[in-house]
């Protein structure tokens, strides 16, 4: 149990530490884009935008449920801008942070522990590829109001993205064979040749240029956040090893020289 | 990149196989319900963050 214990205890402070960062980045860089963005999304943006579900929807009365479900918080809950719009905002990053740190921290275990920061911040760097970037080729970063494909099969095109980018780098970075390195070649490239599901149109009300920044913005903050989320991970991770030398070590004596 | 050899990837002793599963799949369940949920107050409480790191929103 004091592996999983460490393991909870690095990525809560890891996770802590960059999803705070990450909150500060945003502040300065994705959010107020996001913001901007909704003064289109609301001016009128918003049937172009969400059309998707009112169309997959009967339109009848029976289907307000459905409808409900994708509009904007007209009904449910959600929070005031400004003060406690930002501290959500900070509660969801520091707990994706510890997610993908535990997740991140898992794995590289999994493949023989993380030695320091150094270690860590290879990690984080493939965490910024296999979650990011790869699954941002096929379907990048989008502001409120624009246009969107259904969202189930966008987020199974997401995970699936992600999960095979991940592989791919593990048997990149693992294996010497050409064996490995043609399947984690098709790994990679697979995702992008079946394609992200796209929207029937790519019409918006939100400026191009607009769109441009934003996915700048995320790309950087994002780059930052899992550099420093691995780096922290793999720095915390040395120094929470209690407990399971102490169950290691009674093997390592009885073992001959 | 960190240069173990395939070995060593494979040899995962079968002591850590339960705390690190249980580890990854605790993580993957806090990123599935911050970032993949589809109810709606979960969505309008973590929407910047959604869109911040590119999850699959709306």
């Amino acid at each position: 149990m004091s592996l999983f214990r460490n393991i909870v205890l690095t990525a809560v402070i890891a996770g802590l530490v960059a999803g705070l960062l990450l909150t500060v980045l945003q502040s300065f860089s994705t959010v107020p884009l996001i913001l901007q963005a909704e003064t289109y999304e609301n001016a009128g943006g918003a049937e172009a935008g969400h059309s998707h579900s009112h169309e997959a929807a009967p339109a009848a009365g029976a289907a307000a449920p459905a409808a409900a479900e994708h509009s904007h918080g007209e009904e449910a809950w959600a929070p005031a801008d400004g003060f406690e719009r930002f501290i959500y905002t900070a509660a969801a990053n520091i707990l994706s942070a510890i997610g993908f740190g535990l997740v991140l921290i898992a794995i590289s275990e999994a493949l023989g522990s993380l030695k320091g920061w150094h270690g860590g911040l290879m990690f984080g760097m493939a965490g910024f590829l296999a979650v990011s970037l790869a699954p941002g080729l096929g379907l990048p970063p989008e502001l409120p109001g624009m246009p969107a494909a259904e969202l189930g099969p966008r987020q199974v095109w997401w995970i699936s993205t992600a999960v095979c980018t991940a592989l791919g780098l593990g048997l990149l970075a693992y294996t010497r064979s050409v064996v490995f390195a043609v399947p984690a070649i098709v790994l990679l490239i697979a995702p992008h040749v079946v394609g992200a599901p796209l929207p029937p149109t790519h019409e918006t009300a939100v400026p191009l240029e607009l769109h441009a920044r934003f996915v700048n913005a995320v790309y950087v903050t994002n780059l930052v956040f899992w550099a420093a989320l691995g780096a922290l991970a793999g720095a915390v991770r040395e120094r929470f090893r209690a407990g399971e030398d102490a169950t290691a070590r009674p093997l390592a004596g009885l073992a001959p020289r | 990149m960190v240069t173990n050899s395939a070995a060593s990837a494979v040899g995962v002793s079968a002591s850590k196989i339960i705390p690190l599963s249980m580890t990854a799949i605790l993580g993957l369940f806090i990123v599935g319900f911050v970032g993949f949920s589809h109810l709606e107050v979960v969505h309008n409480a973590a929407h910047d963050t959604r869109h911040s790191l590119a999850f699959p929103c709306h």
